[in-house]
């Protein structure tokens, strides 16, 4: 029990964010149409792979265990490239957060982008601030239930949409989308749809501010990359205090700029008073720069009473002097630094990753057998990937072994005789293979040796090592 | 029982009512969402009990009113692989040795069907990768009793060696020692001859003429076995029951006469086949 006689439990205190106009706004917006634009519309995009592989030009193909963007084809052996671009994202929001502040959260992130659209659906059907106030006051009626109805309504339609997308991009769209409306879709399908429909639904429509302020860890640590030449929103304190109601005409003699207004409050989608310094909740989006200018318009005072600023510009400001914005600083050069190396070194990679994989797996039941001509042969199964889009031939060798026979056990009719293997576009051959040694020729014990499958139309060649058993002497 | 719900005069909440020496306790309900949670888990146990089985009972369990069982559920799975299978397997019944081996499509699902069969019914004698042991035969080098063709290794295993099928393949060698057909000095003659062909022991005149008239019937002049008889190759170095003297001499003395089941008895014919195909595969097929 708190000892002020408080609760253990803060009541939340709903938030009615005003609607605002600006350049931030603006901006927001812009980014907003641009993601969930990407968002809902990539998995339509259609891409030519020609027959027996996906037409959609970003497809994660679970079943298929295949990841197929546009023309890279990624195998799930090289998840590391999700590892990679993980690693980048992270430190490219590490960069932007010590340069920035909280863009990410403010503008890009999809909690801020998807709670945006609810609360304009919520604007549109429901009014702005004091409309949408005086009727959640006002007793249940026809005409409110109708809104609450539609309102609702409309953010489970989005968060339906959401989810659909969501599973488009594992499974390929159009014929989806017949099968869900025709309700001939997966069982899976479904629940995940229902799934991220839920979340969407409650996290944008009911959640909203909780989310950023008590679920997500980002605001706990990102403290940690925001320095005094961070470019945060502030309030220009010394500039704005004292602080009162000001008639007009009337003398701004020994006064701060601040009217009072209130309308960064009432703009501010996660209810605080910028006013306050910086703190927690706030996630830097940047519509309190819009309300307060418009006040400043309207009072004919110069804008940016509250603006992007950093907190070393700001104390200068108010010791009367200025100093530049500083971005080029050890963090940003550390933080740029390492997301170049991992970049180049992913980006490396990426260049020379081969179409070609080899993997060679020695039986060991039986260990050797030896022929009734005294030879001894160990079997291998051995497996080509053929990472490329058209069926390909490789030859299949054996170093490190002198008048070592290689000869395929698991071909069709003409087995054991031409070690021409045919592997099929995007796919993996499962050959067993065969090597045999002239009894005078067999190793004691374990000999190294190596397989070299080369693809004779490109050059291209895998490797990979074993070993080779003869009987102990 | 609560004694008596009052307000804390410093806080303004309610008490729980109980007061120990003196000591009363500030009531803290659970937060609303953990209540409602908490009845949405009961509700969901009930509705649970009632769908699926849940309690035990004298003679079993109640078995509710969807009347599920995972053993049903796992005959249904069964069914539907059957099922999918079952085209396969319909092809393979009907097609011919030879011609499962020209379908890539065929081979690759014969292959795996006889590689399960061979793990559930063949590797208790012949091993995990068909390597045998002494008295049960390799099946992945070249030497074979019976013939190494696909044809003729689905005909072992389809009536077995040596049992009451009645087309199983059927020879005994005679128990040379045990029977007074020859003395034991003649049995180490001949044991010494038989080494003798795989380049080992010491040929000599006695064991030659043994060989000649007791053995090549079934071995054949030159010693390389008769596969229509099932009569091992004795020029190799392949010994299915051991190659040194002590156990040929036994081999001669008291005879071997190895047995396998006749699997067409147990399994089906499309089993047959892809065994076969499998075990052609193994390394030694001809």
């Amino acid at each position: 029990m708190p000892m002020d006689g408080g609760d253990f439990y803060a009541t939340r205190v709903k938030v009615y964010p005003r609607a605002v106009s600006g350049r931030w706004r603006s901006v927001k917006w812009a980014v907003l149409s641009l993601l969930l634009g990407i968002y809902y519309l990539v998995p339509w995009l259609r891409w030519d792979r020609g027959p027996g592989a996906p037409s959609q030009a970003i497809l994660l193909d679970l079943d298929g265990r295949r990841g197929w963007i546009f023309d890279v084809v990624i195998w799930p052996q090289e998840v590391y490239f999700v590892t990679g671009i993980l690693i980048l994202g992270a430190i490219g929001l590490f960069l932007a957060t010590s340069l920035f502040g909280r863009v990410w959260c403010g503008f890009a992130c999809p909690q801020t982008v998807w709670t945006d659209l609810f609360m304009l659906v919520e604007r549109l059907i429901e009014g702005d601030r004091n409309q949408r106030m005086r009727l959640d006051h006002e007793p249940l009626s026809a005409a409110k239930a109708v809104r609450k109805v539609a309102k609702h309504a409309a953010w489970l339609l989005i968060a339906a949409a959401t989810g659909g997308a969501w599973v488009f991009y594992y499974v390929d769209a159009p014929t989806t989308l017949l099968k869900i409306v025709r309700g001939e879709a997966s069982l899976e399908i479904y629940f995940f749809i229902g799934l991220l429909t839920a979340t969407t639904y409650l996290l944008a429509g009911w959640a909203r501010e909780q989310v950023c302020t008590y679920m997500c860890p980002w605001p706990r640590f990102q403290a940690a990359m925001l320095d005094e030449q961070s470019v945060i929103v502030s309030y220009q304190k010394q500039r704005g205090e004292p602080r009162g109601k000001h008639k007009a005409g009337a003398s701004w003699e020994n006064r701060g700029d601040c009217v009072d207004c209130r309308l960064c409050v009432n703009v501010c989608p996660t209810g605080i008073d910028i006013r306050d310094g910086q703190q927690l909740e706030c996630i830097g989006c940047g519509l309190c720069v819009d309300a307060c200018n418009e006040t400043m318009d309207k009072v004919d005072r110069p804008r940016g009473l509250i603006r992007w600023d950093t907190l070393a510009r700001q104390q200068a400001r108010e010791r009367g002097t200025t100093v530049p914005w500083r971005p080029v600083r050890p963090r940003t050069i550390l933080y740029a630094a390492v997301f170049a190396v991992v970049a180049v070194v992913m980006l490396g990679a990426f260049v020379l990753r081969s179409a070609t994989d080899l993997s060679v797996q020695r039986d060991r039941s039986p260990n050797f057998v030896r022929l009734s001509s005294g030879d001894v042969r160990n079997s291998y199964t051995v497996k080509i990937s053929n990472k490329s889009q058209q069926p390909r031939n490789f030859r299949l060798a054996v170093t490190g072994l002198p008048r070592a026979a290689v000869t395929i056990a698991n071909i069709a009719d003409d087995a054991n005789h031409t070690p021409t293997l045919t592997v099929h576009a995007d796919a993996v051959g499962t050959f067993r293979v065969l090597v045999t040694v002239p009894a005078n020729q067999a190793p004691t014990g374990s000999q190294p040796i190596e397989f070299v499958a080369a693809d004779p139309d490109n050059q291209q060649s895998a490797t990979h090592g074993s070993v080779f058993v003869g009987p102990p002497r | 029982m609560p004694t008596k719900i009052e307000k804390d005069a410093v806080s303004g909440r309610d008490t729980t009512g109980h007061e120990w020496d003196g000591v009363k306790e500030l009531n803290t309900p659970l937060p609303t969402w953990w209540v409602y949670t908490f009845w949405a888990t009961v509700v969901f146990a009930v509705v649970y009990c009632a769908l699926y089985p849940a309690w035990p009972w004298i003679n079993g369990h109640t078995r509710g009113y969807l009347g599920y069982s995972s053993r049903a559920e796992l005959t249904r799975e069964l069914e539907v692989q059957t099922k999918e299978r079952s085209a396969f397997v319909d092809r393979i019944r009907s097609a011919s040795l030879e011609q499962i081996r020209k379908d890539p499509e065929l081979f690759n699902f014969a292959l795996a069907g006889g590689r399960s069969a061979f793990q559930t019914n063949c590797m208790q004698c012949h091993g995990a990768g068909g390597a045998g042991s002494k008295g049960f035969p390799n099946l992945a080098d070249d030497d074979w009793l019976w013939g190494g063709s696909v044809g003729q290794i689905y005909q072992t295993i389809q009536h077995g060696i040596r049992n009451t099928d009645e087309k199983s393949r059927q020879t005994l060698m005679p128990r040379f020692g045990v029977d007074g057909l020859l003395t034991p000095a003649q049995v180490g003659a001949v044991t010494d001859y038989v080494l003798s062909l795989s380049g080992h022991g010491k040929a000599n005149a006695e064991g030659a003429k043994i060989f000649a008239e007791q053995c090549v019937s079934c071995h054949q002049a030159d010693g390389k076995g008769n596969q229509e008889m099932g009569s091992p190759n004795l020029t190799d170095g392949i010994w299915l029951y051991g190659g040194d003297r002590d156990s040929i001499y036994h081999t001669i003395f008291f005879a071997r006469n190895g047995s396998m089941p006749p699997w067409g008895q147990r399994l089906d014919d499309a089993t047959l086949k892809m065994l076969a195909i499998y075990v052609h595969t193994l390394g030694g097929g001809r």
